[in-house]
């Protein structure tokens, strides 16, 4: 446990630190994503470092591109690549795109930014390993405002007709995108009956930081047995650092140096 | 009279082989199979055709999911909705990642007749041949078809197929032989070339007999690789016949006549007119007499190779 705790640790410390070095990105959605992430690659998920496109792996789509630094943070940390690699964040040249490219990035799965197409992507993943009777997961991690696009929901109604099981999806519900608080913007609530109503498994995760609540979602997910699963974490815009916790402003703005120093500080406490 | 066929019947019956040959095959529709005829595969191979029901954007996300895995999906749905409404997802999660999906889009023009113009797509070609790692390939007859589907599956990446609904003449047999980028030579003649697509290749070579009994001698090239295009056999028609009529059942602006313009402004600029719509929607009709409103005729062909021929 206490392994999670301090590997979650140096990642929200990566994001913090490269986003800050590309003066760019979007650190609020990593950071309420973190944990998610983490148990994952770190726990869950059959990847393996050194052979990134093993045939039977199992998948990450992240639907809500714009996270990319937690992705590259936790890739980074997993040994899917150099850690030093992450300062080249948004870079002319750089492997590490403002948004996640399946063909530069060893370990990403599939090229992503352009919110709704992930799940419906990570859905024709899941039909696949049917008809080939694989047993990996796909899974897949939604912000809560992508939920407004209408792809999502053509998604899930082919993810529970074809009763795609093998599919888990996640979503990071930390209320705000970038207009400002997801229902005042359009309110995608409620979203777990929403799911439920589209024929899916429902799993809410009431602290979406905890690494024994997402076990716990994960491992009853898993074992789905006909539908595709949804799991619902509450968590925190920008956690961990208390300047950018709860506030839409930090959606997609790179920290100056001063805040940087300030956000690592809190970190290490 | 040639037997006919429509593209997308050609495309229907000839999937059932391809997918014999190619295990990793899988069809994918939105609610038009009977339309797309993808309905011959069903039947053949049940366990590899999905339908996604009527969610366009979804047929192409999820088309791309199977393709990581290493499917070989096909994607059918009407041209308007496949390369229209799905744009975007062509391009970020097809194109961007270039993906091995073959996007084989039927009704294509205004020859879909009374359905209008809400469902006939003429800005298609445009829109596919601007996108980055995407081939495209408009086939003139059913067996060019059959043989640029063969060539699509030898093209580990995204390709865009252009099929109509209506009967068209078999123009070729079996021992036509079709290669990417390059265009086929129907008919040579001095004054004039028309490079033709789709359903006006038969046009051209209408054309090009008019054209002959009135004194003039018309070269006639098919065009069924859009993208590459055959820039060389450009360059010759332009530099051997000084003048070019393009033909093509889609907007006169970013398609078959857009890409020739491109070839001769950067490579032998010589006279061009282009035979299409022009900047127009259709609308509802018989397709013999919507293809006249639109100027899609032979006769059109005729008057736009006189032109050019005067302006050289």
């Amino acid at each position: 446990m206490a392994f999670l705790e301090e590997t979650v640790r140096g990642i929200r410390k990566d994001i913090v630190k490269m986003i800050g070095k590309a003066s760019s990105g979007h650190p609020g959605g990593s950071l309420s994503s973190a944990e998610i992430l983490t148990l994952l690659y770190f726990e869950q998920m059959n990847v393996d470092e050194n052979n990134p496109q093993k045939e039977d792996r199992d998948r990450f789509v992240l639907s809500k591109g714009h996270a990319a630094p937690v992705l590259y943070a936790t890739l980074a940390a997993k040994g899917f690549f150099p850690n030093a690699e992450l300062e080249n964040l948004r870079q002319l040249g750089s492997i590490l795109q403002g948004h996640p490219d399946m063909n530069k990035v060893p370990g990403v799965d599939m090229s992503t930014g352009s919110l709704g197409q992930g799940i419906s992507v990570a859905a024709g993943m899941a039909l696949a390993g049917k008809m080939d009777n694989k047993s990996h997961k796909i899974y897949a991690l939604l912000g809560d405002g992508e939920l407004q696009e209408g792809l999502v929901w053509e998604a899930a109604m082919a993810a529970s007709h074809y009763q795609l099981n093998n599919l888990i999806a996640f979503v990071d519900n930390n209320n705000l995108q970038i207009d400002g608080a997801i229902c005042e913007v359009m309110s995608p609530f409620p979203i777990d009956a929403k799911f439920e109503a589209f024929g899916w498994n429902v799993i809410t995760v009431e602290d979406g930081h905890s690494f024994d609540e997402l076990r716990t979602a994960v491992e009853a997910a898993k074992k789905s047995e006909d539908k595709p699963t949804v799991i619902i974490c509450k968590t925190v815009k920008g956690k961990c650092v208390s300047f950018m916790e709860n506030n839409a402003g930090w959606h997609g703005k790179g920290p100056n140096a001063e805040e940087v120093k300030q956000a690592l500080a809190e970190l290490e406490a | 009279m040639a037997e006919k066929k429509a593209t997308r019947q050609a495309y229907g019956e000839y999937l059932v082989k391809l997918g014999e040959k190619n295990p990793n095959l899988v069809v994918l529709d939105a609610d038009l199979s009977g339309a797309t005829k993808t309905n011959i595969f069903k039947k053949a191979h049940p366990e590899r055709h999905f339908n996604v029901g009527i969610a366009e954007a979804n047929l192409m996300g999820m088309a791309a999911g199977l393709a990581t895995a290493g499917k070989v999906p096909f994607a059918s749905t009407f041209a308007i909705f496949g390369a229209g409404r799905a744009y975007e997802i062509i391009r970020n999660s097809i194109c961007y990642p270039k993906l091995n999906v073959k996007i084989a889009l039927t009704h294509a023009g205004i020859s879909v007749g009374e359905d209008g113009g809400s469902h006939q797509s003429v800005e298609d070609i445009a829109l596919m041949r601007v996108l980055p790692n995407m081939t495209v390939l408009s086939p003139a007859d059913a067996i060019e078809t059959e043989k640029m589907l063969e060539a699509a599956m030898t093209i580990e990446g995204p390709v865009y197929i252009r099929l109509g609904r209506s009967d068209v003449p078999v123009l070729f047999d079996e021992s036509y032989h079709f290669e990417l980028g390059k265009a086929s030579m129907m008919k040579s003649g001095s004054d004039v070339t028309i490079i033709a697509t789709g359903l006006m290749v038969v046009l051209a070579m209408e054309a090009a007999d008019q054209l002959k009994e009135e004194g003039i001698s018309a070269q006639v090239i098919n065009m069924g690789s859009i993208k590459p295009i055959d820039v060389d056999a450009i360059k010759q028609a332009a530099l051997t016949t000084g003048a070019i009529v393009t033909a093509e059942e889609h907007s006169i602006i970013g398609g078959l006549g857009g890409a020739v313009a491109e070839v001769l402004g950067d490579e032998a600029p010589v006279p061009l007119e282009r035979v299409g719509v022009k900047d127009l929607f259709g609308q509802s009709g018989k397709v013999a007499p919507l293809m006249e409103k639109y100027g899609l005729t032979s006769n059109d062909i005729v008057a736009a190779a006189k032109k050019v021929v005067s302006r050289k």
